[in-house]
């Protein structure tokens, strides 16, 4: 009784007919300017970028490129110091050691809870989802006194990344994936085949859990690229230490000032947000499905 | 018993044993050894602090016991904790609330009639989500400016005086919480779209069968199984926007602004701790804004259980 499927007689005409043609338009429009409101600072940014330094804040203001791009490059190599490339890369290299290590560390234990059977399994994993739950505020303070008063770490980039490297949300997220997706025969058949437990999850796992490596190397990049409180509290902030955010605050922090060089600044925000766009939009579907397939519970 | 294996064969086997019990707990162990290190000491540490008066100058073991002093402090109205506060919620309000009344039509949208372009829908709307705050509050800063912005521009354009987007302590919320709104709106329309789609097709066929609308499949079919999401969405809002940190920071500094209007709780815990350096006192404001957090978690939740009870 309770599980008789109703289906639809098959007279019924598929019911939800979606708009078509011009009455389409009112929804296309609505599109078109949400879209437009998402990607209007990106192509302001650009515009700005490439305009003369004296014509960023020109009035009327410029919509459409200018020929100063390399004079802003020259520009912020100037500003910086010539350190503008050196903070690119300090950036690159936080965001690119951030994402191996927590690749590393979340996919072997994701893998240790979705393929063993250990005791205390279930009590471990509930502990480690538990600490989602602390605001990363409240760890702001006592983190900075143990690099600084404990470690000695502070003004280094590991006091960035070695923190995160093993965290809740990857494991979580790479645990899901492996239960759901490799089948618990193929680690047996590797087993027999003599393999050791590492090896298996070297040589087995690792390349078949490549579409959630993908969501959370480009998460854990995104977000380690974006890292501003962090480096701001562990003082990343010397010349040859400084990480993009930090560089970009020191030079376009407070209120808006026609009188530092606004083309250089800009240039320095496009260098800022284009990895990040190239990274997205490489994985953009993979990291949509990835984040959201963590949410919707089954 | 009788047929053993020779011995290094046994060896091996037993090995191999050994290896696979201890394999997981070695595997899961970074994640506890970092958590001792970089979460529970700092934690109880921070806990430890709230109660004392301390700063980082004078070295560790120098601290001075002040009991609840702290937490009273915070909590005496003519502090400034409680200015930040209503800050942080009124931007996080102004914020959160347009956020979700448009991200939900917008998926329903995206889902009911343009579900071919999803994919590349979500990736122009997520884009905001993935930028990085420093840069774009320098953008958005560009365009707020007073006399040569373009948003005034474009005011002028109709005959419109300028507005002191971040000069007016009046409008600083608002122009904080345009920022905060145009960076998490694809995230949740995202969120709902991945709602949508878990909600089966059968269910939407069977209500048609019954003769029901439009409107009426949104009201009493959508949003009812849209609740976890809708909860979960929320959520992230709520805890998000209380922590709020970075754009006001950028485009005010670190004051907040004329009158400290932009100054969010985070932003004073930061200032407490790091330009002060009363870590006591951040500590303890730090705890409070996390229950503030957890209690605004909780109605939220209480808010969805009941509604689920129809």
């Amino acid at each position: 009784m309770t599980s008789t499927p109703v289906r639809a007689a098959p007279a019924v005409a598929r019911p939800r007919r979606p708009l078509r043609g011009w009455r389409r338009l009112p929804l296309w429009l609505l599109m078109g300017l949400v879209c437009s409101l998402s990607v209007v600072p990106f192509y302001l940014m650009f515009v700005w970028a490439s305009q003369p330094s004296a014509e960023v804040f020109a009035f009327p203001p410029h919509l459409w490129f200018g020929p100063a791009f390399d004079d802003n490059l020259r520009g912020l190599l100037q500003v910086t110091d010539g350190k503008a490339l050196r903070h690119f890369w300090n950036s690159l290299y936080l965001a690119l050691v951030a994402t191996a290590t927590t690749l590393f560390f979340c996919s072997l234990a994701g893998y240790a809870f979705a393929m063993y059977n250990f005791r205390g399994q279930r009590a471990l994993f509930a502990f480690i989802l538990a600490t989602m739950l602390i605001p990363p505020l409240v760890m702001d303070i006592p983190s900075f006194l143990v690099m600084n008063n404990v470690l000695g770490w502070v003004g280094e980039p590991r006091a960035l990344w070695v923190p995160g490297m093993a965290n809740a949300f990857g494991i979580f997220l790479m645990r899901q994936y492996i239960a759901s997706a490799l089948p618990r025969e193929l680690i047996e058949a590797a087993r027999i085949d003599g393999a050791t437990e590492f090896g298996i999850y070297r040589r087995v796992v690792l390349p078949l859990i490549r579409p959630i490596l993908a969501t959370l190397g480009v998460v854990t990049f995104v977000g380690a690229w974006n890292n501003f409180k962090g480096a701001l509290i562990m003082k990343l902030s010397e010349p040859d230490t400084m990480t993009l955010p930090l560089s970009l605050r020191r030079l376009g922090g407070g209120a808006t000032n026609v009188n530092v060089d606004w083309g250089a600044i800009m240039m320095l925000v496009v260098i800022t947000v284009i990895p990040l766009v190239i990274v997205f939009l490489f994985a953009s579907r993979q990291v949509i499905s990835g984040l959201t397939s963590g949410a919707v519970k089954d | 018993m009788s047929h053993r294996l020779p011995a290094p064969a046994r060896a091996r086997l037993s090995y191999a044993r050994l290896q696979q019990r201890f394999a997981p707990y070695v595997f899961v162990s970074p994640f506890f050894l970092l958590f001792l290190v970089f979460g529970l000491f700092p934690l109880l540490f921070s806990l430890f602090l709230a109660f004392h008066l301390w700063s980082p100058l004078d070295g560790l073991g120098h601290w001075k016991f002040v009991g609840f002093e702290n937490f009273a402090l915070a909590l005496d109205r003519q502090d400034q904790f409680w200015t930040t506060l209503k800050n942080t919620v009124w931007i996080g309000l102004l914020a959160g609330v347009p956020q979700h009344l448009a991200a939900l039509p917008l998926a329903f949208l995206i889902h009911q009639s343009l579900r071919r372009y999803q994919s590349t829908l979500s990736t122009v709307l997520f884009l905001p989500y993935i930028t990085n705050a420093v840069a774009i509050a320098i953008v958005f800063a560009t365009l707020y400016s007073e006399r040569l912005g373009l948003l005034n521009y474009l005011r002028g354009l109709v005959g419109l005086d300028p507005v002191r987007w971040l000069g007016d302590p009046s409008m600083v919320p608002y122009s904080v919480a345009a920022v905060v709104f145009w960076r998490y709106l694809g995230w949740n329309v995202v969120l709902y779209l991945s709602g949508l789609q878990a909600i089966s097709e059968d269910v939407y066929e069977a209500a048609t069968v019954d003769g029901a609308g439009k409107w009426q499949q949104f009201w009493y079919i959508t949003l009812p199984l849209l609740r976890p999401m809708m909860f979960y969405a929320f959520t992230l809002t709520i805890v998000g926007n209380m922590q709020l940190f970075e754009e006001p920071f950028m485009l005010l500094g670190d004051g907040g602004g004329s009158s400290g209007a932009g100054l969010t709780t985070a932003m004073h815990i930061f200032n407490t701790a790091f330009r002060d350096l009363d870590m006591g006192y951040a500590s303890a404001m730090s705890w409070l804004l996390f229950l503030a957090i957890f209690a605004l978690s909780m109605v939220n939740n209480v808010l969805f259980s009941r509604g689920g009870e129809r």
